[in-house]
């Protein structure tokens, strides 16, 4: 059974349409990397996967852990498995990150019938987790990403992605604006979550980054299509030769 | 679910107002009209001293030479004070001496109101001092209290019981000069609370007061005195719901606090008088005037309040800062929707030496809502090395909703310290959808932030009052973000 099967998929915002009939199949356990110019649609389509409502989906249709996830609204999708790590996380003044994973944690728990986890549980889940990607204390018990550095608001993503479990994680961009310090540590904090149930779609534009979360795929998003799959070895051939080459070899496809 | 403004819109105007309900008791109601002739069947019926009397005559001569102001940012038609009643009891008044004997139809109000007297009685200890329309109908807890002095009553009965104390101070800090709605409260006011502390009592409890106008067409016109002697702490909360009515309903009380040297006083309000219907139509008018001098070296009065409800919100709860070393204190959430307006802020005096003030003020506007905040620092020329530190943030969550500022800072001592902040912004869609992306739906993000963005203030509410009013908050404003 496919952990995420997207047929075709078509959206726009706006009157543009941004994504023009992309497919890709995720089996479970499996790392999939996406790549692609500037403006490919790979913020676009991370958008749509999560329910953002400002893009309209005008064609195609995407199964997530077999049930329709177009027809669930943004809360029901992340409550179904889905996790979705911001290029940009947004600050959330007078929340803390505990009060706020704590009603996450809750609401998912609830969604599956399981009983709400005790404080004690809850805070030993907090001290585990934080870990992993080495957030001290402190910024657990801070408002949600307010004063955090650029490195700590992408580490504050793995370390919510890991205590909320999800099945399927999409990265969008999580490398941007790390240092080589803070790339290591989230890179390592996501490899510690993989496991053979649960995907990762990891958008990037980078190479680097895919040395060490290393994928079992790598797709090429080019005008809102996947033109090219291929293995890590196809990241490594961008890395070197730039994108060029690629849109050319669609030019010519289409002409 | 869809979070674009207008269906938010019509989620939220659909919510019903909780407390749209009335008791049926038979009630003791004045006919239409201000007059002497009013005033003294007030008196009478009151069974009050000559001097009371001739107090509140002196107030009426007043206000029927003063104007109504108009400088506030808020439109409204006047009332027709000469179409308000000023007067109605419940018929069967009663001296209890527990709570069983309450006329059960009162009982089932406050029930539906959430005051459960006999759970408060078990198990928080609070003395709780039950208004219904003017007159105050249970005082529990009143022996508890009096053995050690403390005075906490219905202000009709600290006439009776304690005029020299009342005579000493009423008026003292509001005067019946100061304003309008001061003057007609001092000529017409019926009841209200009375507290006072002697030297050196920390009151045990916190004191309540619920307050509820019942008849349409009635004025509510309080009139609370709370007194701390000489090195004692009290803390009184204020909590008041009001029915469903078509016609305005003009709520004009004055409070005064009086706090003397080394003594504290911590003064709550939570606040949802029925707002007005989602088209403007009826609500509250919440006329109110409240001031508290630090009478004494090294006294403290900190007035927090909630305000969710009433049409038109008009109150600026101050601090005169007379002794040294005193502090005053104002921490406000202000909610304003649909059509709801507000002009409510603070004055903070300072006269005496090494005086310090803290104003935090918190506006969200929603609808079509205007809220404004208006505040005075005032710095007199003998407030030597004085400090107030300022923050008014406003809080949007629509694109039709208005939220203004008027800060007004004089200083007059050069050694003072005056810092000023203010902040608006937004709930913006990122903000919502971070929280729908983590599993929280729509209803949850905006309470969770709305907290969040005024949990400065709440924490300064004693705990029950602030489970209410995070309650409050979140019902006032959902599905508003738009």
């Amino acid at each position: 059974m496919q952990m995420l099967s997207i047929k075709n998929l078509q959206a726009k915002i706006e009157d543009k349409e941004i994504l023009k009939g992309l497919s890709l199949e995720v089996k479970p356990g499996e790392v999939h990397a996406i790549m692609g110019p500037n403006g490919s649609g790979k913020s676009t389509l991370a958008s749509v996967l999560a329910g953002r409502e400002e893009y309209e989906v005008t064609g195609g249709s995407v199964s997530f852990d077999g049930k329709d996830l177009l027809d669930m609204p943004a809360e029901v999708r992340a409550r179904e498995g889905l996790f979705l790590a911001f290029q940009y996380p947004v600050e959330i003044p007078g929340v803390s990150n505990m009060n706020f994973l704590k009603a996450a944690v809750g609401e998912i728990r609830k969604h599956h019938g399981k009983d709400q986890l005790t404080a004690k549980d809850f805070l030993k889940l907090v001290k585990e987790k934080s870990a992993l990607v080495e957030l001290d204390g402190q910024l657990a018990n801070r408002a949600v990403n307010e004063g955090f550095s650029g490195g700590e608001k992408k580490r504050n993503e793995i370390f919510q992605m890991a205590m909320l479990e999800p099945k399927m994680a999409i990265l969008d961009e999580t490398d941007s604006g790390l240092d080589i310090d803070a790339l290591r540590i989230v890179a390592n904090g996501v490899n510690a979550l993989r496991s053979p149930e649960r995907s990762f779609l990891v958008i990037t534009h980078y190479q680097r980054l895919l040395d060490y979360i290393v994928p079992d795929f790598v797709h090429v998003l080019y005008k809102g299509r996947i033109v090219k799959s291929g293995t890590k070895e196809l990241a490594l051939e961008l890395e070197e030769k730039g994108y060029d080459w690629i849109k050319e070899e669609v030019e010519t496809a289409n002409a | 679910m869809a979070y674009n403004g207008d269906e938010l819109l019509d989620n939220i105007t659909s919510k019903e107002y909780e407390f749209g309900f009335t008791t049926n008791i038979e009630s003791d109601k004045a006919p239409a009209g201000l007059n002497e002739d009013i005033i003294r069947m007030i008196s009478a019926k009151k069974e009050e001293p000559e001097w009371l009397l001739t107090w509140r005559l002196e107030a009426f001569s007043i206000w029927k030479k003063m104007t109504e102001p108009e400088w506030a940012h808020v439109s409204y038609v006047k009332p027709d004070f000469q179409a308000i009643s000023y007067y109605s009891a419940p018929k069967k008044k009663q001296t209890l001496n527990s709570i069983d004997e309450l006329d059960p139809e009162l009982r089932k109000t406050m029930d539906k109101l959430g005051i459960s007297l006999e759970e408060q009685k078990r198990l928080h200890g609070v003395a709780v001092d039950f208004v219904m329309d003017s007159v105050s109908v249970a005082t529990s807890f009143k022996e508890k209290l009096g053995e050690l002095g403390i005075i906490f009553c219905s202000m009709s009965d600290a006439i009776k019981e304690h005029p020299e104390l009342v005579r000493k101070y009423l008026g003292t800090i509001v005067p019946r000069t100061d304003n309008f709605y001061a003057a007609l409260n001092s000529a017409v006011f019926t009841d209200g609370s009375f507290c006072y502390i002697p030297k050196g009592v920390k009151c045990p409890m916190e004191l309540s007061t619920y307050f509820r106008i019942n008849e349409g067409g009635t004025g509510q016109f309080e009139r609370t005195l709370v007194v701390a002697d000489e090195g004692s702490f009290v803390s009184y909360l204020e909590g008041c719901t009001a029915p469903q009515r078509d016609e305005n309903q003009l709520h004009a009380a004055v409070v005064e606090l009086i706090a003397h040297q080394n003594a504290e006083i911590k003064y709550s309000t939570v606040q949802n008088w029925y707002p007005g219907d989602k088209e403007g139509k009826g609500g509250v008018f919440n006329f109110v005037t409240k001031r508290g001098m630090c009478e004494g070296d090294h006294s403290k009065i900190s007035w927090t309040q909630v305000e969710t409800g009433s049409a038109i919100t008009w109150k600026y709860p101050s601090c005169i800062l007379k002794g040294d070393h005193s502090i005053g204190e104002f921490y406000s959430v202000a909610v304003t929707n649909n059509y709801q307006q507000a002009d409510t802020g603070t004055k903070m005096v300072h006269i005496g030496r090494n005086t310090k003030s803290t104003i935090i003020s918190k506006g969200i506007s929603a609808g079509k809502s205007q809220n404004s905040y208006r505040g005075l620092v005032q710095i007199n020329k003998g407030a030597e090395n004085s400090r107030n530190f300022s923050q008014c943030d406003s809080l949007l969550m629509s694109d039709r909703c208005g939220a203004h500022t008027f800060p007004y800072i004089e200083v007059k001592n050069k050694s003072s310290k005056v810092e000023h902040e203010a902040t608006t912004s937004k709930i913006g869609e990122d903000q919502i959808f971070y929280c729908l992306q983590r599993g929280l739906d729509e209803e949850q993000a905006i309470s969770m932030i709305v907290n969040g963005y005024a949990k400065e203030v709440l924490n300064k509410l004693p705990m029950e009052f602030a489970v209410e009013a995070q309650k409050l908050l979140a019902i006032s404003l959902e599905g508003s973000v738009g």
